[in-house]
């Protein structure tokens, strides 16, 4: 039997299938499944459309360009496709086919730039970053002409770190009680709330950044700092994590809150006891979210967190830099110099490795939905209960 | 005040409303309904006060230069001969062209990874979406100036060559890969690798909740499974969709660090796409408020006041219409 993958979904479904002999009555029946004309249809169209498109884009028309010789093929694969099943099946069989395709091609593009941008990202910046002072040095001794072996990223790995830490410090309890109050108390002010939240979340990052410029370096007076960066920060993140947690917050079975508000708690304690842990693997997953968004945030730093070549631990004094700003730094403001690029490249290895480890930890934590056991706590429970 | 102490609707389960509970609340669960509710009221406090500071800061502009703000395509600061007439637009041009490639990519991932992709294979699918949406726009902005720009620049010129004569792609520069280079098209292309996400996990949201019932009564009746997807999933999701497409342009819109670092800076209005240079009022207020005296600045907080307006205008209609479609008891975490 053919196992279901993409291209079962691909070759489409076929209603009844070509199975080996009568399907006998304990058996399962898979309804969708590759037939052999199915595979053979689409992986001629594939090839024939890689034959003809390179005899006209190659050969016979003054086309360049390798992005528009692979749209000329997928265009003249989904034609040949098309009219190659058209020649086996009927309309409604072909619309089908073709549209599983196409809709395919959604999916892997989606896999195709996640992979691209995170593997070409490693790539370049390989050179950087083999080197150990990389990852222990700041660029304080390193001129524009020193090779890759003097100076790193470490002063802007502190920056991010301490930069993360003061804006999940100060968005996460505000976005968690925004969350609950949408969940939990509602009322005619939660409408708008949901509503100003959910267009947050897609608000100019760099609002964030002139906000904070106005608010506490043009009318408090202060300097570019690591706080001012925490913060624009932490406006960033408090609408997506706030967003994540309510959706996650809603998932909690309303019988839980009955059962404890008929044992007599108050909602408060309900809250506190009942709802909030049930909602714990999910709400780390939105906040690990969140950090990891934040992480990469450039353009609210850009403008309030200033920039500097060297350490710098303290928050309250001082520009400080954080890693999208050392790459904004030394690919786009001095991108001329290969050095810099290099550099460049390898903090965005460091935070390509960061992001993906955030979102790993988010995955592992949030493996489990509200009530759902792991495989480990079934087990412990099913020996529970074998005891009694 | 006649408080229910279970919740109020919008809760979990509201297909049988609990019947309101005539008992007034306990001190503590005053005390926690009145701190919640500062923390709402608070978020509206910060979105209003981001409105309130960016006026306050482009007084000193509007008073140089009143409405010419909004009608003059310069950028002359010392003369008062500046606004967003240029800029506004080509930065929407940029989000315009985004939005083409992403809104069709998009609908059909959430499509593919909602309707046609395996159990195991969806949730690997709907993690990659998440974990796209999560790669930093400057890992983006990377990939795309150092890998996509020289790629996408064959393109361009097979495109000014072959399809010139459509207006959006007339090419009046001279034909050398540097006239391509920084071009609406190239940033518009890059952006919208930051706003494909956005559009995949709102409308597979939206898609996956179309009812059970009618998919299957659409099979019942002979439908294939694109048949049921054409009269029952994307007529179910079309709010959702038109939402999510919303919400994709506010982001686009605001999208700074990746347009940064494609663009050639251009501050005349110009409809071709494929030739070198573009701008957008996030470009402006990346690049230059380090640079520029008090009225610059000011100006830039007066374009940004406008980028503000515009995006909160769009993502509270596209947040509205998102609400409307989704029913909150359904809403799936993942």
């Amino acid at each position: 039997m053919v196992t279901q993958d993409t291209r079962s979904a691909a070759a489409g479904t076929r209603p009844e299938g070509t199975g080996t002999g009568a399907p006998d009555a304990d058996r399962k029946v898979r309804i969708v499944r590759v037939s052999p004309e199915g595979a053979a249809t689409l992986g001629g169209a594939a090839a024939s459309a890689l034959a003809l498109v390179w005899v006209l884009y190659e050969r016979v028309l003054p086309f360049t360009g390798v992005l528009g010789f692979w749209l000329c093929w997928y265009v003249a694969f989904l034609l040949l496709y098309a009219v190659m099943a058209r020649m086996q099946w009927d309309r409604r069989d072909v619309a089908n086919k073709v549209m599983a395709v196409a809709l395919a091609t959604g999916g892997a593009l989606v896999l195709a730039v996640v992979l691209g941008t995170d593997l070409y990202t490693l790539v370049r910046g390989a050179a950087a970053v083999v080197h150990a002072n990389f990852w222990v040095q700041s660029m304080a001794f390193a001129g524009p002409t020193s090779g890759l072996g003097i100076g790193g990223a470490a002063h802007a790995a502190v920056g991010t770190l301490e930069q993360i830490a003061i804006g999940t410090m100060l968005s996460v309890p505000l976005a968690v009680a925004t969350a609950v109050f949408l969940s939990e108390v509602g009322g005619a002010l939660a409408r708008p709330v949901r509503i100003i939240v959910e267009a947050m979340t897609a608000l100019p990052d760099i609002i964030a950044g002139l906000f904070i410029y106005a608010l506490f370096i043009l009318t408090f007076g202060e300097q570019k700092s690591g706080l001012a960066a925490g913060l624009a920060i932490a406006v960033t993140m408090l609408p997506i994590i706030a967003r994540a947690s309510e959706v996650v917050l809603r998932l909690v079975p309303g019988t839980l809150r009955e059962a404890s508000y008929a044992l007599g708690s108050s909602q408060w304690r309900t809250v506190w006891n009942v709802v909030l842990p049930t909602a714990r693997p999910g709400l780390a997953t939105a906040i690990v979210l969140g950090m990891a968004r934040g992480i990469g945030e450039t353009a609210p730093v850009l403008i309030v967190a200033g920039y500097t070549k060297e350490f710098n631990f303290d928050p309250l004094s001082g520009p400080m830099v954080s890693l999208p700003l050392y790459i904004w730094n030394f690919v786009h403001i001095e991108g001329v110099n290969p050095q810099y690029v290099a550099r460049g490249f390898g903090a965005g290895v460091v935070l390509v490795l960061v992001v993906l480890g955030l979102f790993t930890l988010a995955r592992k934590l949030g493996g489990t939905a509200p009530g759902e056991l792991t495989k480990r706590q079934r087990r412990q429970l099913a020996r529970q209960g074998a005891r009694v | 005040m006649a408080v229910a102490l279970t919740p109020t609707p919008p809760s979990p389960v509201n297909d049988d409303r609990p019947r309101a509970i005539a008992a007034a609340p306990v001190l503590s669960d005053r005390v926690f309904r009145l701190a919640m509710r500062a923390a709402g009221l608070a978020v509206l406090a910060i979105t209003g006060l981001i409105l309130v500071f960016l006026v306050l800061r482009s007084l000193t502009a509007f008073r140089a230069v009143g409405f010419g703000f909004f009608t003059t395509a310069t950028w002359f600061i010392n003369t008062n001969q500046f606004g967003i007439a240029a800029i506004l637009p080509l930065g929407i041009l940029i989000a315009l062209i985004a939005l083409i490639i992403a809104v069709p990519v998009g609908l059909a991932s959430a499509l593919f990874i909602s309707e046609y992709a395996p159990a195991r294979l969806r949730r690997a699918l709907i993690a990659l979406v998440d974990l796209m949406a999560a790669i930093p726009s400057i890992i983006v902005a990377l990939f795309g100036l150092y890998f996509l720009m020289p790629k996408i620049i064959g393109t361009d010129a097979w495109l000014a060559h072959h399809l010139g004569f459509i207006p959006v792609f007339h090419f009046l520069l001279p034909n050398s890969p540097g006239s391509f280079v920084g071009s609406t098209f190239i940033a518009g292309v890059v952006v919208s690798v930051l706003v494909i996400p956005v559009i995949t996990s709102l409308s597979r949201q939206v898609f996956s909740q179309a009812p059970q019932g009618e998919r299957e009564a659409a099979y019942a009746l002979g439908s294939t499974k694109w048949g049921m997807v054409r009269t029952v999933v994307i007529p179910y999701g079309r709010a959702g969709m038109i939402g999510a497409s919303m919400l994709g342009l506010g982001r686009a819109l605001g999208e700074t660090i990746a347009v940064s670092f494609i663009l050639t800076p251009l501050y005349v209005f110009n409809t071709h796409v494929l030739e070198s240079g573009g701008n957008s009022v996030t470009y402006m207020i990346a690049n230059f408020v380090l640079q520029e005296g008090p009225k610059g600045i000011s100006a830039l907080f007066a374009a940004g006041l406008v980028l503000f307006a515009l995006t909160l205008g769009i993502n509270t209609i596209a947040a509205i219409i998102i609400n409307r479609s989704r029913s909150g008891a359904s809403a799936s975490a993942d």
